[in-house]
């Protein structure tokens, strides 16, 4: 008996290794903390009644803004890991299994764990009240999609200690993610890391493109809407036709490797390159999924900071629509080198070039915002200055990997890890640093530092040209990614060197902006006004952070920049004569037992439980039961309340 | 001061940017830009033609920016135009819709010209193309020989100005096979055989290695290319298949493909003269359709009817190396 425990603890837990001791007893210390601080200071009620079971968009941004502050760290650290590893040939500080793990986990992270719930934040942070609404189309939707995400990003991490990562690529390509090549449950963790949280990534999707079209305020036409609010329309349409594509591929994959199914294995008469195919129908959209709402972002932030009116409004509505239709046919670029024949690679080297254009665009859009305006250098508006030289050579840096035959020099090499770093740091982490310094105001009520944020800026600069320029030569002189180890005889040594430096700067640059939060919750300059930076949009007509029901009275829309046009017309100061009462949703605890079940069934299924799984799918079945049975789900907030609440933040009705 | 800082940025920028141009000019470790061979040629030249294009809409942008994020940065004593309402300009809006469009329409005619010119080869009439089969193993590369019926690993010679017609496969995971300075990379795939025309101009030893991730050691898949004078590389593979090395079996062969890196190179006096078609049948290629299909090289059959099989653009290149 005691033999069978000893036996099973070994392949359970994963051992042998000191970082993963370390973070063992980091994860069990930050467990306790956590449990101890909650009971000692009594706050389990509060935080039950107002985080875990909130249907409010502001909070689940908030929510989400820090899993993925987590995840940025998770990724980063994995990062730093690795670039210590090829810092000089022949280094053994992880071997060839670990480095595997890291650097396939650090791909999937980013992506989905950082990236994605990022630009989540930021939706449910920002939309709803650049809209002049009250919520989300779907508020209990909007709940379950955070907690699916978390609980899917949490099974994705619990690999790490629990039953050993997935170490076959962040995309993990069959057949070496097949049972075959990878027998033990790191890749079942991937796909039911990514199952659950893509469920909740498609709703997501869903829900804000109905609050889009359906919940804007009276007098906002589509041509009248912010372009943030427009590149997430972009972002969700992309959403909406990719994520069920990732969905079904990694359902194929799960059945492959649990059910022995033949879909991505030659013998048996399946086909591993419908996979890369598959995966990257999705995958490609995926970068533009995540890099367009930057987009919107660095509009609002570029007309607010020149104290102008953004330039060419149509052309950008116009190019952010059509990359996101171009985005669906691009996929076959990943793998020019698959031997798919000149007629496709032809096309699909034109099809990838031509979205250079409309991005192009965007960019001249931009910079002629600001010609003769005011620019003013804070924060948000330094970001997105940073932004454009490292897009502009990123994006042509893409262009040049578009030219197929040229491909077959560029693929998998480090020219590529340095292009699509190059886009996705300069493109889409810049331009959400860029909008989270941009709104945090609106959300929290005060700004954060300027002095400590120049510092993280700085930081993050210098060394992301550091790092990744040298990549580029890497590439040149035959590099391949996802090596792990070199030797003296190719002359990598002083580029990797140069770009592990760069890369630990970025890492003090990310402690920077940590201690830029911590600091600034005691100290940072507090919004009064609710108009931090003399924004032009709705959200900046109310109080910071906003009340929960957001607008007390729903506004007007007369012109584009409405706020701005309010302001202009001086009708800014009005306040109203009367109030009405508010309807809204009521709190629901479903969307987080919900996902429990989720994580549960997930985890069964990881290692092939079905005792655990079914009841897992059972609890998931009865919380969807449960809520078809729910009739009590909202509430009106009485309007004296609502007066009250206004005078306390308004203090001048 | 945010002006100073600005300017200091972009130096980082020019400087990181210079320094990889100048480098690469004078290098020989940037082997990429390094062409031994006509494919690889015709990529570089590619490369460099991509380069000047887009550095047309970079150039011009960046130095955009620095102008004017110096001349309207909001200061009080500012006195550049200040109008906040100007919005559009259709002039202004055409020219960049319309710039990009030229210049990816230009690298377009470039791109589609070599990518049809690169799927074959040139052949003159009076050389005749040196087949190669390659198979990526967990993880080293085999070659096998099958006009010289002989076997190497972790090594090939080609002769110099022959173009190379490489059939590749894989008995392990995908891999990707990339000589630089010959000319690009393409997968290698169970079940499949994916075929790559490679040229060395002149004698020399060239760097090869795996470029797909495939697992554990894949850091470790490195080959060496030897391109020597045809008479050379006749009387190289003369001297491994009658000097004292082994022979690949069938039972060597299953030793081979077991997981495990190989250090150096190792040479077989000769092999199973099918064990490339197997590899492939094996792996799946026998639920693929042969007809016309031009990923199959060949097939158990072909000997008995030459010529029939490996459509598409190598069709009669495909019947030489069949197995006999």
């Amino acid at each position: 008996m005691l033999d069978k425990i000893k036996d099973f603890a070994s392949t359970f837990f994963v051992t042998g290794d000191p970082l993963i001791y370390g973070a063992d007893v980091s994860i069990a210390l930050t467990m306790i903390a956590i449990l101890f601080v909650l009971t000692y200071y009594k706050k389990w009620g509060w935080l039950w009644k107002e985080w875990l079971t909130t249907v409010d968009h502001k909070k689940i941004g908030i929510m989400y803004l820090i899993s993925s502050l987590l995840m940025l760290f998770r990724g980063g650290v994995d990062a730093l890991l690795m670039r210590a590893q090829l810092a000089l040939p022949n280094v053994e500080f992880l071997n060839a299994e670990h480095y595997n793990a890291v650097f396939t986990t650090h791909g999937t992270i980013m992506i989905l764990f950082m990236a994605m719930p990022m630009m989540f934040a930021l939706f449910n942070m920002v939309v709803p009240l650049q809209l002049g609404a009250r919520d989300v189309a779907y508020p209990f939707l909007n709940a379950l999609s955070f907690w699916l995400f978390f609980m899917g990003a949490m099974l994705f991490n619990l690999s790490f200690v629990i039953g050993g990562s997935p170490d076959a690529g962040w995309l993990s390509y069959p057949p070496l993610s097949e049972m075959s090549s990878s027998p033990g449950v790191g890749q079942n963790f991937y796909i039911w890391g990514i199952q659950i949280s893509g469920i909740g990534s498609l709703a997501t999707g869903i829900n804000f493109m109905v609050t889009i079209l359906k919940m804007r305020a009276p007098g906002m036409k589509m041509m009248k809407m912010p372009l943030f609010s427009w590149s997430v329309l972009s972002s969700c349409v992309m959403i909406i036709f990719a994520f069920p594509i990732l969905t079904v591929t990694l359902a194929l994959l799960f059945l492959d490797r649990f059910l022995g199914a033949h879909f991505f294995t030659l013998d048996g008469g399946g086909n591993p390159m419908m996979y890369v195919n598959l995966i990257w129908m999705w995958g490609h959209p995926e970068v533009y999924i995540v890099v367009i709402p930057a987009f919107g972002i660095f509009s609002e932030i570029v007309s607010v900071f020149s104290k102008k009116k953004v330039f060419g409004y149509k052309s950008m509505v116009f190019s952010m629509m059509l990359i996101s239709v171009l985005s669906f046919f691009t996929w076959v670029h990943h793998f020019f080198t698959m031997g798919a024949g000149a007629d496709v690679n032809a096309f699909f080297a034109i099809s990838t070039m031509a979205i250079g254009i409309p991005t192009g665009v965007k960019v001249f859009n931009w910079l002629f915002t600001m010609f003769r305006g005011r620019i003013q250098m804070k924060q948000p508006m330094l970001w997105t200055l940073a932004f454009i030289p490292c897009f502009v050579v990123g994006g042509a840096t893409g262009v040049m990997l578009a030219v197929a035959p040229a491909d077959y020099q560029y693929h998998n090499s480090y020219f590529l890890i340095a292009h699509f770093h190059q886009v996705l740091i300069g493109g889409v982490v810049f331009g959400y640093l860029a909008g989270i310094y941009y709104w945090w105001p609106k959300l929290f009520g005060f700004k954060l530092d300027e002095r400590l944020g120049k510092w993280a800026f700085w930081l993050w600069n210098i060394g992301f040209y550091l790092c990744f320029m040298p990549q580029y030569a890497l590439g040149f002189m035959g590099m391949t990614r996802r090596v792990y180890t070199y030797g003296w005889d190719m002359g990598w040594a002083p580029y990797n060197i140069v770009s592990t430096v760069g890369a630990f700067m970025m890492g003090i640059g990310f402690i920077f902006q940590v201690w830029q939060i911590s600091y600034s919750i005691k100290k940072g300059d507090r919004d009064l006004t609710g108009d931090t930076w003399g924004g032009r949009t709705l959200e900046w007509s109310i109080p910071s952070p906003p009340p929960v029901y957001n607008f007390a009275v729903v506004p007007e829309v007369k012109e584009q920049d409405a706020w701005w046009d309010m302001k202009e017309k001086g009708l800014d100061k009005i306040r109203p004569d009367h109030y009405e009462p508010i309807h809204m949703p009521k709190n629901s605890s479903i969307p987080f037992i919900m996902s429990v079940f989720w994580f549960v069934a997930g985890f069964g299924f990881v290692f092939g439980w079905m005792w655990m799984a079914v009841p897992g799918m059972i609890g998931v079945f009865g919380c969807l039961i449960a809520r078809s049975f729910s009739y009590d789900t909202d509430y009106y907030i009485p309007a004296e309340e609502v007066r009250e609440t206004e005078l306390a933040l308004r203090g001048n009705v | 001061m945010g002006k100073t800082k600005w300017l200091s940025r972009l130096k980082v920028l020019l400087t990181a940017a210079m320094t990889m141009v100048l480098l690469s000019g004078c290098s020989d470790k940037f082997i990429v830009l390094d062409p031994k061979g006509p494919v690889a040629e015709t990529q570089q030249k590619l490369i460099i033609i991509s380069v000047i294009l887009c550095a047309i809409v970079v150039i011009p942008v960046l130095a955009l920016l620095a102008f004017i994020v110096y001349r309207y940065r909001d200061t009080p004593d500012n006195k550049s135009p200040y109008k906040p309402d100007w919005h559009d300009s259709k002039l202004l809006e055409t020219i960049w819709w319309g710039i990009p469009i030229i210049i990816i329409g230009i690298l377009g005619a470039y791109t589609v010209r070599d990518t049809y010119a690169l799927a074959k080869p040139k052949v003159a009439a009076d050389t005749k193309p040196l087949v190669i089969q390659v198979t990526s193993l967990d993880w080293k590369w085999l070659f096998t020989y099958p006009d010289q019926k002989i076997a190497t690993v972790n090594y090939v010679q080609i002769p110099a100005g022959v173009p190379v017609h490489f059939q590749m496969t894989s008995d392990a995971p995908m891999n990707s096979f990339w000589v630089p300075q010959l000319g690009g990379q393409a997968y290698t795939m169970p079940g499949m055989a994916m075929q790559l025309w490679l040229q060395a101009d002149q004698p020399g030893e060239y760097y090869g290695t795996g470029a797909n991730f495939s697992g554990k050691e894949f850091a470790h898949m490195r080959f060496q290319v030897e391109a020597k004078p045809q008479a050379e590389f006749n009387e190289w593979a003369k001297g491994i298949a009658s000097g004292p090395n082994a022979a690949l079996t069938k039972e060597g062969y299953q030793e081979l493909a077991k997981p495990g890196s190989v250090e150096k190179p190792v040479f077989y006096s000769s092999y199973p003269p099918e064990l490339f078609d197997e590899i492939v049948d094996k792996n799946g290629g026998s639920y693929m359709e042969h007809g016309g299909n031009p990923h199959k090289a060949g097939e158990p059959e072909a000997g008995k009817s030459e010529g029939t099989t490996g459509g598409g653009s190598n069709h009669d290149m495909s019947h030489m190396n069949m197995g006999k």
